[in-house]
């Protein structure tokens, strides 16, 4: 206030620059001010979202294990150049960096790295480490009469491939890739090839329940929006109903309507519309039905939102200047739904994107999305690397989807206008 | 108005004091307290009321229990802080073997524990002492099949016993229950799957069986499904059926060709009650209170001895009964350590087609 009645006070005299640097230094508090006040979300978001989604992007790429725990021999191994066997002052350091390797948990972290590149490597250390001389002449013996794997090119090689301090074998691995001996990128053997298809399951589910979501959804919002306020917010009530409803308990009871002698089956059998039940649960309809369910909420409530706000007059009015009323609410009322529609399918198909425990519970092997070999990979086998390099790509993918998504509905929206 | 507040101050000074001494009191006895972690549940019951209670009742060392949910990656931080709490802890086979291998826990000194000759040869590891047993096994409902299914060649046989049938979804027990089904010995089965040709004779059995099977994740759904007839036999926990039994179903299992495992107790590396502990666990390892332990949850001792301390219809629903160990085999968890990776992504890849 002070500075508003200083200013039109002085107004004539000061110059246009020291009132345009007036101007400046009160936007400049404006912004601090903003600033502040933001700065307890902005914090929050960067310890709760930034750093862990950085982190894990990192850990994709991460192959700090041999690097952090045999730092020598890692060195030593990168200098290598791959022919033949490495020098004995390799195989020397590398024994010693193996004995000292037990403590802090140090072994367990690079074999387990090492039995990705075979599955041979945790034994073959093991086994090593037990037998290992204190002293010797001539390590590269040593460690041969230990097991004849030693003195294999391939086993240096492995080890190598272990020693940058980043890989891309994870990310690779989520499609379906690896790195063949001589370096050259090759698809994995077919009977291992799965998450190039785990990734279209994963697109194909979600869009096929955004848009089952959005045919079923629209009517209902139309209706709710349409009604009188009381009857629409008894109807609102049952729409939000499952929102409060834990869900676990949701799928579950799932289960119990489609499974063989479930209510469904038994009342389709009672009435003899069908001879023997119908396979409605651990397969790809389970998860339709599920997640449809789980999700139509969010579909409906975006929709119902910007429904209200739309005037009745326009229909009407195109309808009075003699329009089709299929023709009026095609063009004229649609039209006017699509931010709703963009948020509530855009809404619907990144939750579906994530989803794990329903199709977990409700449907098979072959209806598992990204995120359940995410969880496999953390808590089974405490792959993260795997479980790092799935996630990373999923949020990629959903990125540039995204992205595409925004163009597509600002053209429409600028069409429009 | 000074005065009285100077009281109060002093008032809350001796009260926080009195607590803190309290407090440290507290903590001073915690300090001398055994603290055993177990996976909680109606198992941690039957422990409380087994183990936990009458031992520091029979000894005097006041003992701590507690639960998880088997994470290694609290007990790693522990160690590589060197801030130990726990001193002995329940451990499934898979987290015992990684755990032992990266230095979480106290070697046993089986000399020291004497308890060698005692115990299945199984329940005797480089980190861990066998506590009890639980197994997967064939499950079938009773009142549904006139024969009952011997074997898992049985299992594979659609046109004697005709219907849906369960399997756990994932590669470990499946494969297993595969290659038996295919005339593989249950002491061959390891030796047979660590080879290429192994894998794929597995998962072309499999593929005989694949549209008849219906997968399960849960524990609890093998007996949901045997009992509202969902399928007609499943591989299960055999817990799992007793607890079904136990509510009136006719449930039963056939124990041939059953695979068994231990959960384990280790000693957390660095624990400055390593002493107690190894006591702790003698006391539990004894047959006396593995039978009360095995009388409240159907899981199998791992003191033979135990089960003349059972009645008959206990001792017969045991996975260590002598009639039920005879063809069963015991899971070979170093394989699964070392090879679970790649198969259960063949699985994953073999199930989606």
């Amino acid at each position: 206030m002070a500075s508003v009645s200083s200013q039109s006070g002085s107004i004539d005299t000061v110059s246009t620059v020291s009132l345009k640097s007036q101007l400046r230094r009160a936007e400049r508090l404006r912004k601090i001010k903003a600033i502040l006040l933001i700065a307890p979300l902005a914090l929050f978001l960067v310890l709760v979202f930034v750093i862990p989604i950085g982190s894990m992007l990192w850990r994709s790429v991460d192959n700090s294990e041999l690097s952090q725990v045999m730092p020598d021999t890692a060195t030593l191994l990168q200098e290598w150049d791959g022919e033949g066997l490495p020098s004995e002052h390799t195989y020397a350091v590398f024994a010693a960096e193996l004995r000292d390797s037990r403590q802090g948990g140090g072994l367990g972290r690079v074999s387990r790295r090492l039995n990705y590149e075979d599955i041979s490597f945790r034994s073959l250390l093991m086994g090593t480490l037990r037998q290992l001389p204190a002293e010797s002449q001539d390590w590269q013996q040593a460690l041969t009469e230990i097991n004849p794997a030693w003195s294999d090119p391939v086993t240096w090689r492995s080890l190598q491939r272990a020693a940058p301090s980043t890989t891309d074998r994870y990310l690779l691995a989520s499609l379906d890739l690896q790195r063949a001996d001589n370096g050259d990128l090759e698809r994995v053997d077919p009977s291992q090839r799965i998450y190039q298809s785990v990734f279209q399951r994963t697109l194909f589910i979600a869009g096929g329940v955004t848009l089952i979501c959005l045919v079923l959804g629209f009517p209902l919002a139309y209706l709710l929006a349409t009604l009188p306020t009381r009857t629409s917010n008894l109807l609102l009530i049952f729409v939000l109903l499952p929102f409060w409803t834990s869900l676990l308990v949701r799928t579950a009871s799932w289960i119990i309507l489609l499974q063989s002698n479930g209510l469904i089956n038994k009342t389709l059998l009672a009435t003899h519309l069908i001879d023997s039940p119908l396979q409605l649960v651990f397969n790809r309809v389970g998860v339709f039905f599920a997640m449809v369910h789980i999700l139509l909420p969010f579909m409906v409530l975006p929709l119902y939102s910007v429904m209200k706000g739309i005037s009745p007059n326009y229909q009407r009015a195109a309808i009075s200047l003699g329009a089709h009323p299929f023709a009026a609410f095609w063009q004229v009322y649609v039209p006017q739904t699509v931010s709703g529609i963009a948020a509530g399918t855009i809404l619907v198909f990144i939750m579906a994107l994530g989803y794990y425990i329903t199709p977990a519970l409700v449907g098979g092997p072959a209806d598992q999305m990204v995120s359940y070999y995410v969880a496999y990979y953390t808590n089974s086998t405490n792959n993260w690397g795997m479980a790092a390099a799935l996630g990373s790509l999923l949020l990629v993918v959903t990125l540039l989807l995204y992205l595409v998504y925004h163009k597509f509905v600002n053209k429409k929206q600028l069409n429009r206008s | 108005m000074k005065t009285t507040n100077r009281g109060l101050h002093q008032a809350m000074k001796l009260t926080l004091g009195g607590g803190l001494l309290v407090a440290g009191s507290a903590l001073a006895l915690n300090a001398q307290a055994l603290t055993v972690i177990s996976f909680g549940g109606a198992s941690g019951d039957a422990m409380q009321k087994a183990y936990f209670g009458p031992f520091s009742e029979e000894s005097g060392v006041s003992l701590t229990p507690g639960d998880y949910n088997g994470e290694l990656s609290r007990i790693r931080a522990m160690v590589e802080t060197g801030n130990v709490s726990w001193d002995v802890v329940e451990l499934e086979s898979p987290e015992l073997i990684r755990g032992c291998f990266e230095g979480l826990f106290e070697p046993i000194d089986w000399e020291r524990l004497g308890l060698e000759d005692q115990l299945l040869d199984d329940a005797i590891s480089e980190c861990g002492v066998g506590t009890f047993v639980w197994s997967t096994a064939l499950a079938y409902d009773a009142d549904q099949l006139d024969t009952a299914p011997e074997s898992w060649a049985d299992f594979w046989n659609i046109e004697e016993f005709p219907g849906t049938r369960g399997l756990r979804r994932g590669a470990k027990y499946t494969l297993e229950v595969a290659l038996m089904a295919d005339g593989v010995a249950g002491s061959d089965v390891y030796d047979v799957l660590a080879t290429p040709e192994g894998v794929d004779r597995a998962f072309a059995k499999l593929d005989e069986l694949k549209q008849h099977i219906q997968w399960w994740e849960a524990g609890s759904q093998p007996p949901q499904w045997l009992v509202s007839g969902d399928v007609v036999m499943t591989s299960s926990y055999n817990g799992r059926i007793a607890a079904a039994q136990e509510e009136g179903r006719n449930l039963a299992i056939t124990w041939n060709e059953s695979l068994y495992d231990l959960d384990y107790w280790a000693i957390v590396a660095g624990s400055n009650r390593v002493d107690e502990a190894y006591d702790f666990i003698r006391f539990s390892s004894m047959a006396e209170n593995q039978s009360v332990y095995s009388s409240e949850i159907p899981y199998g001792p791992v003191n033979p001895e135990a089960i003349a301390g059972l009645s008959d219809e206990q001792a017969e629903r045991m996975p260590t009964h002598a009639d039920n160990l005879e063809g069963a085999i015991y899971v070979d968890t170093n394989f699964w350590v070392d090879h679970g990776e790649l198969l259960e992504q063949r699985f994953n890849a073999w199930a989606a087609q």
